[in-house]
């Protein structure tokens, strides 16, 4: 594994800006202008920020972010599509101490994970889950979410989502902020630099309910696939706010009292 | 340590917790529940983990989590919740994980019933996952060997990093009998040097079962079929009983092989040249030893809670030198030592007969 960049500035200035220590100096496979490695990126900062890279493990999904476990500096391990919050169950069950992240799609968390999210959280599992919602399929290559909106056309769905047929999108925070064990959900959106600095913090915050026992969080991020929405990145932002901002506000579903106080 | 008389499912559960179980993910199902309800409170008495999952898929992949971090852990279910867990099984078998997983078997397919059935043999040690692996699976046909083999099923999850089933049927996990318990052993003392327990002062450890590039994928197979070879060569499993100087040999594992030794017993009283060979390992077969008595005997009867599925082991041992017959009942139906004595007298008469001929 390649270890972190150390980048010596000129003399005479200071350096403001790097690598996180949490990611590994290696290309990623995500297609251009994709957010994918922007919410790698804010993880990292915040593994960093408080400083419990050497303690984190992360679980990565099936999904395009099926290496993630590559791109970060941490112990890492691969789930079974859906399962990944099964397996930090797992991991967390036999070392509380260790930070357990689980990386999911939404197909990965909303469809074939159903149930495994659900329990996670209903038992208030300590783990903390970023959740990317992009409203497709990516790494097959564009079918229908759990959360692709009504309308929108897929490579499953070409006439557009259809609610006769495939039902209406699932707002997954707002279903897991009903459940007791959820100590922090929140949801966030990666189109423009506010709301990733709202996000990161969010991260962060995400990651103290866990350190502090608190119970199950997760951060859901509006992300973008350019590629199988078959926009260009910059315009793909765009449909973010314009489309998925709507129909999934962004703001906090579940904060308990304990969190508040962090 | 004194016998005492135990049931099944509950034995296998003390001899885990005895073995350094240090964690336990489970579903409930009939006929191995007892297992699960057990360990809900002697785990947890004892300080270590235990969780009632929420379905068996969820069961084996908190298994898998748990494995990766480096725990002596185990599930148990029956049939359907088997079948539930093959896609973990196969994540496990891709990612070289020692875990122990129990199963009860009963009557199918579908939901079937809650009765003993051998009718999984084809899924334990042919289709556990999919994938080229096979578990290495262990088949008990008293208490006291189901205690034994749960000790052994670690043991040789940790030998050879990886999966042990532990194959009984449905009789094996529910009836009594005297057994005696080993002495309680003490809990791994270090993780392995692969387990996720954060990259402090090493590089990471990464678990995962992907290889994009076929010939990295082959390497791995290749690697799994290594070990298997030496998993052949080394653990094949057996009971033998009045197997000098016979002319039929009967094979039958589990409770089957156990009634068919009544059946043997009664037959050799009636002046009948037949010896029992009980496989104690289904996967790797015995089959060594059983091509070697091949070389004797003039036939071979299989008997089975199923239609006929070790059958397909003992012929491809025997290959082809003497004729094999078959005996089984299925669905939940426990054979009767009537009937094997039956199907063994049919099969004596024959072989004599063409021995006269
Ligand atoms: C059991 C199983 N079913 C289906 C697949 C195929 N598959 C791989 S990724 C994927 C969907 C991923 O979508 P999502 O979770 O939204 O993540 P994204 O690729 O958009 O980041 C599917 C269906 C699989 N690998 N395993
Ligand atoms: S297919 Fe979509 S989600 Fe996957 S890497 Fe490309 S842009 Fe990102």
């Amino acid at each position: 594994m390649e270890s972190t960049t150390s980048i010596i500035p000129p003399e005479g200035m200071q350096l403001v800006y790097e690598r996180p220590k949490a990611l590994v100096d290696v290309h990623t496979h995500y297609c251009p202008g994709c957010t994918h490695g922007v919410a790698h990126r804010l993880l990292a900062e915040a593994i960093d920020e408080l400083g419990v890279r050497e303690k984190t493990i992360l679980v990565a999904p099936v999904g395009c972010s099926v290496f993630a476990y590559a791109y970060f500096n941490t112990d890492g391990c691969e789930a079974a599509h859906g399962r990944a919050p099964a397996m930090a169950t797992g991991i967390k069950r036999i070392d509380p101490s260790r930070v357990v992240v689980t990386y999911q799609g939404d197909g990965d968390l909303a469809a074939i994970g159903t149930a495994e999210i659900i329990h996670a959280a209903a038992r208030g599992e300590c783990i903390t889950t970023l959740f990317i919602n992009n409203a497709i399929y990516g790494m097959t290559g564009g079918q229908m979410a759990p959360t692709t909106l009504l309308g929108q056309k897929t490579k499953s769905s070409p006439m557009g989502r259809d609610a006769k047929i495939a039902g209406l999108p699932i707002r997954m925070s707002e279903v897991l902020a009903t459940l007791p064990g959820s100590a922090y959900i929140v949801r966030r959106s990666l189109h423009d630099v506010n709301n990733i600095r709202k996000a990161k913090k969010a991260i962060v915050t995400a990651l103290k309910a866990q350190i502090n026992g608190l119970g199950f969080s997760m951060v859901e991020l509006l992300s973008s696939c350019p590629t199988n929405w078959g926009i260009p990145a910059d315009k793909a932002l765009e449909w973010v706010e314009e489309n998925m901002v709507p129909y999934y506000p962004l703001g906090d579903y579940k904060v308990i009292e304990a969190v508040k106080s962090l | 340590m004194a016998k005492e008389m135990l049931k099944g499912n509950n034995a296998i559960a003390e001899a885990a917790v005895r073995a350094g179980l240090e964690a336990y993910f489970g579903y409930p199902i009939t006929p191995q529940t007892e297992l699960l309800e057990y360990l809900s409170k002697r785990l947890v008495e004892l300080n270590r983990v235990f969780l009632q999952a929420e379905s068996e898929v969820a069961a084996i992949n908190m298994v898998y989590g748990a494995a990766c971090a480096g725990a002596r852990v185990m599930t148990s279910s029956s049939s359907p919740g088997i079948s539930l867990m093959q896609e973990g099984l196969s994540y496990i078998a891709g990612s070289e994980l020692p875990v122990v997983i129990v199963d009860i078997m009963r009557g199918g397919p579908g939901l079937g019933n809650i009765l003993p059935s051998q009718g999984d043999y084809f899924q334990v040690t042919r289709s556990a996952g999919h994938g080229d692996f096979h578990p290495i699976v262990l088949a008990p046909s008293s208490v006291q060997e189901a205690i034994d083999f749960t000790i052994l099923a670690f043991e040789l999850a940790e030998k050879y990093r990886h999966m042990v089933l532990l194959a009984a049927d449905g009789q094996i996990g529910q009836m009594m009998e005297p057994a005696e318990l080993p002495p309680m052993r003490p809990l791994m003392e270090k993780r392995p040097d692969w387990a996720l327990t954060g990259a402090g002062d090493r590089p990471p450890n990464i678990i995962s079962s992907i290889f994009l590039v076929a010939e990295e994928m082959e390497n791995y197979n290749k690697m799994i079929q290594n070990k298997l070879k030496v998993i052949r060569a080394n653990e094949q499993r057996w009971d033998e009983i009045y197997t000098e100087d016979i002319d039929l040999l009967v094979v039958g594992y589990g409770t089957a092989g156990r009634i068919a030794l009544t059946a043997v017993e009664e037959a050799r009283e009636e002046g009948m040249k037949v010896g029992l060979l009980r496989p104690q390992t289904l996967y790797p077969f015995p089959d060594d030893r059983i091509s070697e008595l091949a070389d004797y005997v003039d036939s071979v009867l299989v008997v089975e809670m199923n239609a006929g599925q070790m059958l397909d082991d003992v012929r491809l041992a025997v290959g082809g030198q003497v004729p094999v017959s078959f005996f089984g009942r299925m669905g939940g139906v426990v054979p009767m030592p009537d009937e094997i004595y039956n199907a063994i007298k049919e099969a004596y008469t024959k072989t004599t007969a063409h021995k006269a001929a």
